[in-house]
């Protein structure tokens, strides 16, 4: 069954504006990981922020697990089933300390305190920051935060992460430890992901690319489907990843490769096996 | 010689002996060179630019702009107005009701006023691509991300500096506007000969743009060349955690694995790889 079901989504911020949201119709199912792109104003932000009631649908509906959004009565439950994690690390981060930070959800829900030691040693333990957990978020680098965000929202439990547009504002390095991050929960844990980015070479390894324009899904498909429509990719303003580029420049020259390439070890062991 | 800096370090705790955020710094940099200075975070780059235009007074050394040690000078005014600095996120300092009286508040703080004054403003609007009559009187909150960011530009723009020091402009654009932002940089540069600094932690966007690299690691510089001779050096880059432009490590790993000692490794962009690449394998 799938978790999260948008039936024909119309959303304006008010009722003079434009349709930021137009017809959009998805589903996700429990496990998946879905990464939705899009370049700045596509709507793809709009829509994170409606999966956990954030904001509610102008036309249509959206379910988690069955319940909508529409009705106020379900929003605690699906915000504690659907978690938020946001692009600026600075903004999310509230306690002293990190593993108070990450207690803070829990607690809310109100555990007892034991079960709140056991979530938050857990989730921390998930994001591979359990040294840190006596340390002050803001002596951490910007990587490490949001991987204490991601904690925070692990500790509640969630059916679904929803992370918007996480390493916009990293260096490389944490670029790369909240990507893994995120792809490990996804495979340990068997959590549902939804990853909004600009990224598309963050998108390599979903099971599903989502591609926003104008707010409306402009395509759907896996990365290896999405990644071979380069033109359309272009006319969308989003990158393909320097080596699939490249590897489809080797195509056209004639090289017997195919459109799949997406990262730099497949493309040199291809042409290696061409020589 | 523009701009010199000879043997500067700099120890922002000076209870903390031999503890340096920049040791032993020196390199030059000639009028109209686009430089671009790459480290991990915590390298010092941040650093290092903010003793550039006298925001921070290096612990050691000299810093020559333009003939005079600015590290000396008592009155940093005019120093800041040649050297003009663009922070990480600047459309976080935007704080004018409309565009045009943020852009001018440098200016006017120059001294500038009437004709004059809107004369600044509209040249660096219109250097950043804005329209001075469609944006002049909005507000800059209203603009999308990928404006507020040109409009805080522009801003430092008006003081009209002669270097201009951008720290990471494209970080969190979204590819087009990031494109766009980039081909402003590049064509202000060759329309008025500004030399500029970039700092990036892209390495594709380093490469296409700079005529000289310069690599910091723990406040020291480690390496310094064109984008070409910085990116042949893969192991050393990786090792300080910067990695170099996907294409050149193709390159690099494709001429390990085939063992070929007559290809390059040293290209970054994708026709020049190509060409390589093609050569090779059909040779």
């Amino acid at each position: 069954m799938s978790l999260i079901n948008i039936e024909n989504l119309h959303y304006r911020y008010n009722s003079k504006g434009n349709w930021v949201l137009k017809e959009v119709d998805l589903e996700v199912n429990s496990g998946e990981f879905v990464v939705i792109v899009g370049h700045n104003g596509s709507g793809k932000s709009t829509l994170a922020k409606m999966l956990n009631g954030l904001l509610i649908p102008t036309e249509g509906d959206i379910e988690i697990n069955g319940r909508s959004t529409k009705d106020r009565d379900n929003i605690w439950n699906i915000r504690q089933q659907v978690g938020m994690v946001f692009q600026n690390p600075d903004n999310q981060l509230i306690a002293n300390i990190v593993e108070e930070d990450v207690a803070f959800g829990p607690e809310n829900l109100g555990l007892e305190s034991m079960k709140i030691r056991d979530r938050v040693d857990w989730a921390l333990k998930e994001v591979g920051m359990e040294e840190f957990k006596r340390h002050a978020p803001h002596n951490l680098s910007g990587g490490q935060k949001q991987r204490i965000a991601i904690a925070g929202v692990l500790a509640m439990k969630p059916k679904c992460l929803v992370l918007d547009e996480p390493t916009a504002m990293l260096d490389p390095l944490g670029r790369k430890s909240v990507i893994s991050t995120i792809e490990k929960l996804n495979k340990s844990l068997g959590m549902t992901v939804v990853h909004i980015t600009h990224f598309m070479n963050e998108a390599i390894k979903a099971d599903r690319i989502i591609v926003m324009d104008g707010g409306r899904v402009a395509l759907e498909g896996t990365p290896k489907d999405i990644f071979a429509k380069v033109n359309q990719i272009k006319k969308y303003n989003l990158d393909l990843p320097q080596v699939a580029q490249l590897a489809l420049e080797l195509q056209k020259s004639g090289l017997d490769l195919p459109d799949d390439i997406f990262e730099v070890d497949r493309l040199v062991n291809l042409l290696c096996s061409l020589k | 010689m523009f701009i010199e800096v000879r043997n500067l370090s700099h120890n922002y705790d000076k209870e903390l002996v031999g503890n340096y955020t920049l040791k032993d710094i020196d390199f030059k940099v000639e009028k109209g060179e686009f430089i671009g200075l790459i480290g991990h975070t915590g390298s010092g780059k941040s650093t290092l630019v903010q003793t550039l235009n006298g925001l921070i007074k290096p612990t050691e050394g000299e810093i020559i702009i333009g003939g005079s040690d600015i590290t000396k000078e008592k009155d940093l005014k005019e120093v800041r107005q040649k050297v003009g600095l663009v922070f990480q996120y600047p459309e976080h300092q935007l704080f004018e009701e409309n565009v045009f009286l943020d852009v001018a508040f440098g200016p006017k703080n120059l001294g500038l006023e009437g004709e004059e004054l809107e004369e600044r403003v509209k040249e660096a609007l219109v250097a950043v691509n804005l329209n001075y009559k469609e944006f002049k009187d909005k507000s800059p909150f209203k603009l999308s991300g990928g404006q507020q960011r040109r409009v805080a530009i522009a801003g430092v723009l008006a003081m009209k500096p002669e270097v201009l020091i951008l720290d990471e402009p494209t970080a969190g654009l979204d590819p087009k506007a990031r494109e766009e932002l980039l081909q402003e940089i590049t064509s202000l540069q060759k329309r008025s000969g500004l030399t500029i600094i970039l700092i990036s932690h892209r390495m594709e966007e380093v490469g296409q743009l700079a005529d000289r690299i310069i690599v910091l690691e723990k406040g020291k510089i480690v390496l310094e060349g064109t984008p070409n001779f910085v990116f042949s050096h893969v192991d050393l880059l990786e090792g300080i955690g910067l990695g170099v432009p996907q294409i050149t490590k193709v390159m690099h790993e494709l001429k390990n694995k085939l063992n070929i000692d007559d290809m390059r490794t040293d290209l970054f962009t994708i026709l020049e790889a190509k060409k390589e690449i093609l050569r090779v394998m059909r040779g």
